[in-house]
């Protein structure tokens, strides 16, 4: 599989009342053609800001993009044109939002609002547009699509404009869906039908996703490979399987032992600890060294010294910690 | 995404202290009151200090400023003193708009206060009551008023109070409706507390900040609407006022530009220093606002 | 909700508030101090003891007060709102004579008010610290602190005097023999400086609205998505963003316009606009109450109209309201 995506040693910095914050410190991800890449972690630790760096929609000011490339194959998105940026834009990376509820333009339909989307991506008549998007709001499952596109984004549940957002993102056949936790404002039992059928559009159309997240779950069930972010940085990513098999970062294995498990038995001693302390620690104030050092468990004098680079383990296994063999060992 | 630094909290302040500290670091209200206190020494010192009579003719008709010293500000058409006329045009202005603002916070709260505490049918009726008010022109239904009954500043006042009030009485309406249903409310009631006695002390000083900064900006409209009953020659005929100043000039415009130039601007800087104490102490009631 | 129900609804209740404004008028005309022949007659009518005597037979003023009010109600909503004395006319015809400059006057300084508010508005969100939003901060400030009918004076000094480009009274120039093209033109040039003096007022207002509610919008999560799907800039200025901030714009304008009906009194009275303001003017200083209160019933009836529209006109720019959810 060729790389489609290439995020390399991206910075993004925002100014404060309170100074200079570090949002996003020297990211480097990769998405291949055709995988579902996983990004987890607490809210506030660079998830979506890595998104809004993809599409060219970080919030400027306060917001600057300091360095790094993000290559869409070759070409480096961070030095195109606004007019290249608005193609790349829904036609060959598209993303769909956390709040269904807000995230839709109230005073126009849905089909209407499809089909702009398809009419500023491809040369197409205005019916034809109109179709695409009653055949979008088929695929996603929205039941009477013809009668639906013309509906007022109020007049549907959050499920459903969860639905049309996907309809929206995918209508244009984009390359890169970029789904920034989709499913977090909405029901459990939603949740489960959005998976599924992000997870189907994806086999059929082998559109490659970013599944931004901080659910575990969601990610043993949907991604290939995860990468797992602190504090702006990326601290751990390899395959899901061995992330969540054998998790290096102290943290990573914090996140995993978060999630309750129903098949183990719940008498059973978990060997490490299923609450990780502390907060975040703010990003105006990080020092030099590992930002997760104040809540870590095994932390050595090395730590507060200096900032873990993010270093292979084994096969597509990175980690970023000083003390990696300790950590597993216990 | 960014950590919000929230500010931490240093000491705990009362909240009119804490109000009056921001509505001093606030430019607008600061320069507001400045204007008010101006305006207010030039129309209550000012007589002490220059005391030619507004009425008495004391020199050559439509004379320009700086012509003449003995009218520094030029002369109107009666050849009557222009600065004598902006310094004693005030008093019965600021009157006007402080009592038919009165009238018009009495009247709209009183409304408001019984429409968003009793709801139903009483505030039913009483919206209706309201919106029938907002559907008369203003300053026409004052017009009306002031010319079936005698005029006299009192009954302009009276007036642009009963022409005015809807706006106050929606706002206080509304922030019945809300306070009513919060936590401190429903514990007067548990112990017993009269409906009275909770619509006046515990609702009302609770919704009183959007009322001040409402009162203020009454106040100004009702200067503005005095001074353009005025302007029409329907004030009270016997109270020099600089909206009577400007429409005695206004025929004369084209000649002498200071008749109505100077009294216009009182009346503008009047109304300004109202409305820049409205902002000043809306930024100082609302700190979210103050971020902006 | 079904939508002609509605329709149904709200006329019913304009013509609730219609009477409301006639029991009004007449309750004005019998609180007055004196004789209501008197008020009725007008007191420069030079009204004769015969007159009064017909008046007191026609109004039924020697019945009951209901059946007074019964009679009065009657006769406005047959189209007889009295007879002027002073003009002697019909107070209807009278009204009816000067209602459409008073009309055209108003609707042009809130169409221009709308148009160029929004305009501002939009373009001062895109820079909140920039030139446009301080002077749409500074004209709105001046515009609402200065008495409207000196701000026309101001106007009139400036155009007149300094650069005389436009007619600074009356509606058009009757020395002018220019055809029916010519004469709309003549009508347009003497608008102008009334409809700026009126409209300036709201306009800053507008468009300090409009920004502000710019602001909050530009930051909503529709926007993002918009830009998400590759719209461009001004596209999501204009359709995505504006189309959402003209909402509060047009509420408020709906309920500003009795306000603006007022303001439109005091411009008519600077620039001798031949409307309903002047006629109002002219009959209070000659005591011909009914032509008065006849201005006052008929503003008011526009005040309704206008009220009726504004409801329409949201329902067609917020679906929301259209489907009552």
């Amino acid at each position: 599989m060729t790389s489609l995506l290439t995020i390399k040693d991206l910075v993004v910095d925002f100014k404060t009342r309170a100074g200079n914050a570090r949002v996003l410190n020297q990211i480097s991800l990769e998405l291949k053609s055709g995988e579902i890449l996983g990004i987890v972690g607490e809210s506030g630790c660079g998830k979506s800001m890595t998104a809004l760096s993809v599409m060219g929609l970080v919030p400027s000011p306060p917001g600057k993009v300091s360095e790094g490339s993000i290559l869409l194959e070759e070409e480096d998105l961070l030095q195109a044109s606004n007019a290249r940026m608005r193609q790349v834009r829904g036609g060959i990376i598209s993303m769909i939002f956390q709040e269904p509820m807000t995230s839709l333009n109230p005073v126009f339909r849905v089909g209407d609002q499809i089909a702009e989307c398809v009419l500023l991506h491809e040369d197409i008549s205005k019916t034809d547009a109109w179709e695409r998007a009653v055949e979008m709001l088929t695929k996603v499952g929205i039941p009477e699509p013809a009668l639906r596109a013309k509906a007022y984004p109020h007049e549907l549940s959050g499920g459903m404009r969860q639905r049309v957002m996907i309809a929206m993102a995918l209508s244009c056949h984009p390359r890169v869906l970029i789904a920034d936790e989709p499913t977090t404002a909405l029901d459990v039992t939603v949740q489960a039908q959005i998976f599924d059928l992000l997870k189907d559009l994806q086999r059929e159309t082998g559109t490659a996703i970013i599944m931004i997240t901080h659910d575990m779950g969601a990610i043993a069930e949907l991604a290939d490979r995860v990468a797992v972010m602190y504090a702006g940085h990326i601290i751990e990513s390899g395959l899901t399987k061995d992330i969540l098999e054998n998790p290096h970062h102290p943290y990573t294995r914090g996140l995993i032992a978060c999630v309750p498990h129903l098949e183990t038995d719940p008498t059973e001693v978990r060997p490490y600890l299923s609450e990780i302390k502390g907060v975040v620690p703010s990003l105006t104030e990080l020092g030099k060294g590992c930002a997760f050092a104040d809540r870590c468990p095994y932390k050595t004098p090395v730590c507060e010294e200096r900032r873990p680079d993010i270093e292979p383990i084994s096969e597509g296994h990175a980690v970023a910690c000083h003390n990696v063999e300790y950590v597993v060992a216990v | 995404m960014a950590t919000v630094d929230e500010p931490i909290v240093v000491e705990s302040q009362s909240p009119i202290r804490e109000a009056m500290r921001a509505f001093r670091q606030s430019w607008a209200g600061m320069l507001g009151l400045i204007l008010l206190i101006l305006v207010v020494l030039f129309t209550y010192v000012g007589p002490f200090l220059y005391s030619v009579d507004p009425f008495e003719v004391i020199w050559a008709p439509l004379t320009a400023p700086g012509e003449t010293e003995r009218a520094p500000l030029g002369t109107d058409y009666l050849g009557r003193d222009i600065l004598a006329g902006l310094i004693h045009g005030g008093s019965a202005t600021l009157y006007v708009g402080l009592a038919a603002g009165f009238i018009t916070i009495t009247i709209g709260i009183l409304m408001g206060a019984f429409a968003g505490f009793f709801r139903g049918a009483v505030d039913e009726v009483l919206m209706r009551i309201t919106e029938f008010f907002q559907v008369l022109p203003a300053l026409l239904f004052a017009m009306v008023l002031v010319t079936l009954f005698p005029p006299s500043i009192y009954i302009v006042a009276l007036a642009i109070g009963i022409v005015s009030w809807p706006t106050t009485a929606r706002l206080t309406r509304a922030e019945f409706l809300r306070i009513r249903t919060l936590e401190y409310v429903n514990a007067a009631r548990s112990v017993g507390a009269k409906n009275s006695r909770i619509m006046w002390r515990v609702i009302l000083p609770n919704a009183l900040a959007p009322l001040i900064v409402s009162a203020t900006l009454t106040i100004g409209i009702a200067i503005l609407f005095e001074a353009g009953l005025s302007f029409l020659g329907l004030g009270d005929p016997n109270v020099f006022s600089w909206g009577l100043m400007i429409g005695a000039g206004r025929e004369y415009i084209l000649d002498a530009w200071w008749a109505v130039t100077f009294p216009g601007f009182m009346i503008f800087l009047t109304v300004l220093g109202f409305s820049l104490v409205g902002d000043g102490l809306n930024d100082a009631f609302n700190p979210k606002l103050r971020e902006r | 909700m079904n939508m002609a129900w509605m329709v149904v609804r709200r006329l019913f209740h304009a013509f609730v508030l219609v009477l409301a404004v006639l029991v009004l008028n007449f309750l004005l005309i019998h609180l007055a101090p004196g004789d209501p022949a008197d008020v009725i007659a007008g007191e420069m009518g030079g009204a004769t003891e015969e007159m009064l005597a017909d008046i007191r037979k026609t109004y039924g003023l020697d019945k009951p007060i209901y059946v007074q009010l019964g009679v009065y109600l009657e006769r406005a909503l047959q189209g007889d709102l009295g007879q002027s004395f002073f003009y002697n006319a019909p107070v209807l015809d009278l009204v009816a004579g000067r209602a459409g400059a008073t009309i055209l006057l108003v609707v042009t300084a809130l169409l221009f008010a709308i148009a160029v508010g929004t305009l501002l508005g939009v373009l001062a969100s895109h820079k909140p610290k920039g030139i446009v939003s301080g002077l749409v901060t500074l004209v709105s400030v001046v515009g609402y602190s200065a008495p409207i009918f000196w701000t026309g004076l101001m106007l009139v000094i400036l155009f007149a005097w300094v650069i005389p480009i436009f007619p600074i009274a009356n509606m058009f120039d009757i020395t002018k023999d220019t055809g029916f093209f010519g004469f709309i033109l003549d009508v347009l040039h003497h608008l102008v400086l009334p409809a700026l003096t009126l409209g300036i007022v709201y306009l800053a207002q507008y468009a300090r609205l409009t920004r502000a509610s710019m602001l909050e919008i530009l930051g909503s999560d529709y926007i993002r998505t918009a830009r998400a799907k590759g719209v461009a800039e001004t596209k999501v200025y204009t359709h995505h963003a504006l189309r959402n901030a003209i909402l509060p714009v047009v509420t408020i304008a709906g309920l500003q316009f009795g306000s603006i009906v007022s303001g439109a009194v005091l411009v008519e009275t600077v620039f001798s606009w031949p409307g309903l303001g002047t006629l109002a003017f002219e009959s209070i200083l000659a005591r011909d109450y009914p032509t008065v209160l006849g201005i006052l019933f008929f503003s008011s009836v526009l005040v309704i109209i206008a009220n009726l529209i504004t409801d329409l006109v949201y329902r067609i720019v917020d679906p929301r309201i259209r489907t009552g959810g």
